[in-house]
């Protein structure tokens, strides 16, 4: 921790000045411009509101229609359903792959780790227009299946009732798989060798090993891990915006997509706002609850 | 040992297919990019000729080039911004006492939490009424403000981990905070300026819900808006989608790629100090 840059008592008040004039800019922007808006959408959830006519004040009518149809609590259903495949399944296969890594160097990690970032860094609206390929009816996927002689398999993956949801689910597994193993592996070279080396002293297996050494030494990345990606499947509007649209039917709908075709096509603003307030409330819920057996530790 | 050679050997085995899984899909569109334009039936087929004119095809289609230069405008400036902000706010919340400090802080970093979708409604209509909707200095603060939460605590987790020497020599001969910030600390701070840097350009760039609702007038487009409206009007020809596609990635593609380290630097630790 590096000292106060001023001491002394006439001067500390002056340097709390001069520390707060330095502070003052961002937190005027991020005031402006984050703070006042979300407030600002909070009311708007308590009203009726088509954008041109005065607000109209109804208390918590919007959030009860919310719970109330059946649309809307599938669009929360289905963020769970995505959640399980960018946080779950991902963290999942992630554990498995460093469990067999274990601490053993990598060699080229560099161009391994710069290949892994790359579905996380590359533009959502690109990935979602290079999956709709891959997945298409007669796309790369299909054609892979019925090369391999699983002609039954094939469909039309994102236009399929029971398949689009997952199959945007496994779009978000890939998009943060490689995050989650560069972190990982990250997070296991950080664990002392002696640890390793006094388990398998104790005559530890591979599995035993895993429990007991990498498992609790990369507990700080799982849970960043898990953070990202369930907020990510949280926020996924460009994705679902350019490969389904919410679609077949309702079978993709997801409360970040429902805020904006809420407000700007429905023209039901009071309503988008509660999406979108409701949407903020489960980010930050499910932060803190997975943030809180780390800050603990 | 033969074990751990084994062991070695599956391991490099593992980390090289789960980076081919994440690199293939997309060589798949550096190759669909080439294919015959009107390319419907989405198959890649071995042999055909390149068809480089694609690229160009797509540039005027979906007037590519306006669209780049405006989602450019935004990630630059917004990316300059977030830094010229980010910078002082974290140098005031690491080395600075105030009163309600802590507060700020915590407050600042629910900034990290909280999604576009809460903000864009009110956004949209205040900034309508200021002239700031269908305009890019409107998405430019905005994205600023999204890129600033972060920001601020990325530079504050660098300055608290300055050695206090750095910064007592600077007081003892007699420079002011400015001088300190400027002269002394900045110039080691060079990794976490990029760091930030190439994650404010990509958020930014990457970023379709605020453009899409801000810039929802038709007189400005970025990249990926245009893209998304491409793919609505040529939804099945699979050879300029992914010429599209590519033209639009490229950029922040680039960037991540010359940065590499310094967005894996800052992500993995980053994300990881408490």
């Amino acid at each position: 921790m590096a000292s106060s840059l001023i001491a002394g008592r006439p001067a500390r008040r002056r340097g709390a000045l001069v520390g707060l004039g330095y502070l003052a800019p961002a937190l005027l922007f991020y005031v402006i411009l984050l703070l006042v808006p979300f407030f600002r959408s909070v009311y708007v959830s308590f009203t009726t509101w088509d954008g041109i006519s005065p607000k109209e004040w109804v208390g918590l009518d919007n959030y009860r229609s919310i719970l109330e149809s059946e649309q809307y609590r599938d669009a929360f259903l289905h963020a769970f359903v995505l959640i399980g495949f960018y946080a779950f399944l991902t963290m999942a296969v992630a554990l498995v792959l460093v469990g067999i890594l274990g601490s053993t160097k990598i060699r080229g990690m560099v161009v391994l780790r710069t290949a892994l970032f790359l579905p996380y860094v590359v533009t959502p609206v690109v990935t979602g227009v290079a999956w709709r390929w891959l997945l298409a009816p007669d796309g790369p996927v299909n054609g892979a299946l019925r090369a391999v002689g699983l002609d039954g398999w094939a469909r039309a993956w994102l236009g399929d009732f029971a398949w689009s949801l997952p199959s945007i689910g496994m779009i978000g597994t890939w998009m943060l798989l490689g995050l989650a193993l560069v972190l990982l592996i990250a997070g296991v070279q950080r664990i002392p060798p002696d640890l390793y080396e006094a388990a398998r002293l104790d005559g530890a297996g591979a599995v035993r090993e895993f429990f007991a050494v990498t498992l609790p030494g990369v507990r700080g990345e799982v849970a960043v891990v898990t953070v990202l990606s369930v907020t990510a499947s949280l926020r996924n509007f460009d994705l679902v915006y350019v490969t389904t649209q919410g679609g077949p039917g309702t079978s993709t709908e997801v409360p970040s997509y429902l805020v904006y075709q809420q407000a700007f096509f429905v023209g039901d603003l009071g309503l988008a706002a509660a999406m979108g307030v409701l949407l903020t409330l489960l980010i930050l819920l499910l932060t803190l609850v997975i943030l809180r057996p780390w800050r603990k530790g | 040992m033969k074990t751990t050679r084994t062991h070695t050997a599956v391991g490099q085995l593992v980390v090289t297919c789960a980076a081919a899984l994440a690199v293939v899909p997309l060589l798949g569109v550096v190759i669909m990019s080439l294919a015959a334009p009107g390319t419907t039936d989405s198959t890649v087929r071995a042999g055909g000729s390149l068809h480089f004119g694609n690229f160009a095809d797509v540039w005027e289609l979906a007037d590519l080039g306006k669209a780049l230069g405006t989602s450019f405008t935004i990630s630059l400036s917004a990316t300059v911004l977030t830094v010229l902000l980010a910078v002082p706010a974290g140098y005031a919340l690491a080395l600075f006492r105030f009163p309600l400090r802590n507060l700020l802080f915590v407050v600042l970093l629910t900034g990290l939490m909280l999604p576009n979708e809460s903000l864009v409604i009110p956004l949209y209509f205040d900034f309508r009424e200021i002239g700031l909707a269908d305009n890019l200095l409107g998405v430019i603060l905005v994205e600023t403000a999204l890129g600033l939460a972060f920001g601020s605590f990325w530079m504050r987790s660098f300055f608290r981990d300055v050695p206090a020497e750095l910064v007592d020599a600077g007081k003892v001969d007699g420079a002011n905070s400015f001088v300190i910030l400027t002269r002394l600390l900045l110039p080691t701070a060079v990794p976490q300026l990029l760091a930030l840097v190439v994650l404010s350009f990509v958020w930014s760039w990457n970023d379709l819900l605020v453009p899409l609702v801000m810039l929802s007038g038709g007189r400005e487009v970025t990249a990926p808006m245009s893209l998304a409206a491409f793919q609505g009007q040529y939804t099945t020809d699979y050879a300029y989608l992914a010429a599209a596609a590519l033209l639009t990635a490229l950029p922040v593609v680039a960037v991540y790629i010359a940065l590499q380290r310094s967005f894996a630097h800052g992500i993995t630790s980053g994300a990881i100090k408490g």
